[in-house]
């Protein structure tokens, strides 16, 4: 079974020690050094707020890049994976089954600042095949949370 | 008009409920942090509400089976296969009704004549002792007290038992104490309902929602019993579906035929709507279901630990999603602590004695709702009894 403790965090990074410790029924250092223990075998890799971009009003240019490229002999995807991850501009960078090879999300802060990324530097890597990208227009989810609020109304103050 | 001699004898013997005067006190208050729900905090799982509306759009209006649909009664008798280890026939054995109220209502009046006596284990749920005198039975409460944990003593029952004892009711775990019942306590209350050819009722919508580590053990599993137990369960607290209003009752075919009578020709059938829902929430929901689980049972933890910090003794419930602490010592009676505490520091929890006056003395709170909020009525709580 996953970690109770990575699960809150998931939903909440902001839960303070104390209030893990409340809920997990752990004191507060032993949730600190779970914690601690965490980071540094790499399982917690960061902790993020998730930001409506439209609404914080800075909303750039995200795009959804599909790469095919050529495997190598050792390691197969690994190496020109990485190499692509390392670049600031991607935000996240998957290999997948299918039609294409990895999918790269890319963020700029305008839609020629993307393009030339793509162009100048994901294309012109040796090994890829081609590239494919699509530009985000609107989300509607990300990370687990929905771009509204949803509200549960209705429930009786006093119930049996 | 005056209308006093015009509202059936019946209907008029019987007595307001507690919950509603509580809630009229709480009704109008702002910033209330309530522990008074007797349901989830969690919307539906979408994919629960979505095969509702799917079966909308796709213009599944249409009356069912009075039984309810063939393929939800197939998919409960795998469930209660899998889950209770009784095996009911899809055909005869299952009815579908409108929420776990109404089976209640439809068993006790398919099992009862005027007069005939009918036990059930208090601190309750509230319908129980209303509905049996609807039918015409006669209530015989057996307490259930905090050092038994509130499971119901085999003793205390045959004591209860008289010639005119037709049927049992059981609810475990219990809304509202959390109790839950001890595999060999169970077992002798068996025994009883066998040797003094008792038919039990047994009310398990709280089944799934167990954090005691032991699997749960319906009364219609053990040896004998199946064939004199009706069996009834729902979706509402494991799936959080209290809106769908929909539950489903077990039992040997010629109880289920009797229970079809009346529901035939006073539902009808369950909304069709809420059947889909169901279909889907036995078939996908198990995760979901875990889910929420695991949330209760953090919350459960941590609600008992603090009101026992605070001084208030609250052992911790195996089941459902209630807290029933002990207020005694605070030489309050639980209207009056209820009150207190709701015009001090705007929390709402239903003083014990709504369910029953083997309730007196505790205070019923449910923790199905948020942390945050759930923390904030503990520290409100314990300012309150400070203030005391």
């Amino acid at each position: 079974m996953k970690d109770p403790l990575l699960t809150l965090l998931q939903s909440k990074a902001r839960y303070s020690d104390a209030e893990l410790a409340e809920t997990l029924n752990l004191s507060a250092d032993e949730v600190a050094t779970r914690i601690g223990a965490r980071e540094k075998d790499g399982t917690i890799l960061g902790y993020q707020a998730v930001v409506d971009e439209e609404k914080a009003g800075e909303a750039g240019v995200t795009a959804f890049i599909e790469v095919t490229v050529t495997p190598e002999r050792d390691g197969g995807f690994d190496r020109l994976a990485m190499r692509i991850a390392r670049f600031d501009q991607v935000v996240s960078c998957y290999l997948a089954s299918g039609g294409y090879d990895l999918l790269v999300v890319v963020s700029g802060k305008d839609l020629r600042e993307v393009a030339s990324f793509v162009s100048q530097k994901l294309s012109t890597l040796d090994g890829i095949l081609s590239t494919a990208t699509h530009f985000r227009l609107k989300a509607y989810k990300e990370n687990g949370f929905i771009f509204e609020t949803e509200e549960l109304e209705g429930r009786l103050p006093v119930s049996p | 008009m005056d209308y006093t001699g015009k509202i059936s004898r019946q209907v008029a013997g019987i007595p307001r409920s507690g919950i509603r005067d509580f809630f009229e006190l709480v009704q109008g208050r702002d910033d209330v942090i309530s522990l008074g729900v007797g349901e989830p905090d969690f919307a539906t799982p979408w994919h629960i509400r979505e095969a509702a509306i799917y079966s909308l759009e796709k213009g599944h209006t249409s009356y069912t089976s009075n039984l309810g649909l063939m393929s939800l009664r197939k998919e409960i008798s795998r469930y209660a296969n899998d889950f209770f280890h009784v095996d009911y026939d899809a055909a005869s054995e299952i009815l579908i009704t409108v929420g776990v109220s109404e089976a209640i209502d439809l068993a006790l009046r398919a099992l009862i004549d005027p007069g005939d006596e009918v036990i059930y284990h208090t601190p309750c749920y509230v319908s129980y002792l209303p509905s049996i005198s609807l039918a015409y039975g006669v209530g015989v409460d057996v307490p259930t007290t905090k050092r038994d944990d509130f499971a119901l003593k085999a003793e205390m029952l045959e004591a209860a038992i008289t010639p005119k004892t037709r049927v049992l009711m059981l609810n475990f775990p219990t809304n509202p104490t959390g109790a839950v019942m001890p595999d060999d306590e169970l077992k002798k209350i068996a025994a009883l309902c066998i040797k003094h050819d008792i038919i039990v009722i047994t009310d398990e919508i709280y089944s799934e929602l167990r954090y005691d580590e032991k699997e749960h053990l319906s009364i219609a599993a053990l040896p004998g019993m199946r064939e004199r137990t009706i069996l009834l369960h729902g979706f509402s607290k494991a799936y959080s579906m209290t809106g769908f209003r929909l539950g489903y009752a077990c039992a040997p075919a010629p109880l289920i035929e009797a229970m079809m009578k009346i529901h035939q020709y006073a539902m009808l059938c369950a909304p069709i709507t809420s059947q889909a829902a169901a279909l889907e929430a036995l078939q996908n929901g198990d995760a979901a279901m875990n889910e929420m689980r695991e949330s209760y049972h953090h919350r459960r933890d941590f609600t008992v630990k603090r009101l026992n910090e605070m001084g208030i003794d609250c052992h911790a419930p195996g089941g459902a999603f209630y807290v029933f602490p002990d207020i005694r010592p605070t030489g309050l009676s639980s209207k009056d602590f209820a009150t207190k505490l709701l015009e001090a520091e705007n929390v709402a929890a239903v003083p014990g004695d709504a369910f029953g006056t083997a309730g007196e003395g505790f205070l019923r709170c449910c923790y199905a709702t948020s942390f945050d909020e759930l923390k904030i009525a503990m520290s409100r709580m314990e300012r309150f009894l400070g203030s005391l």
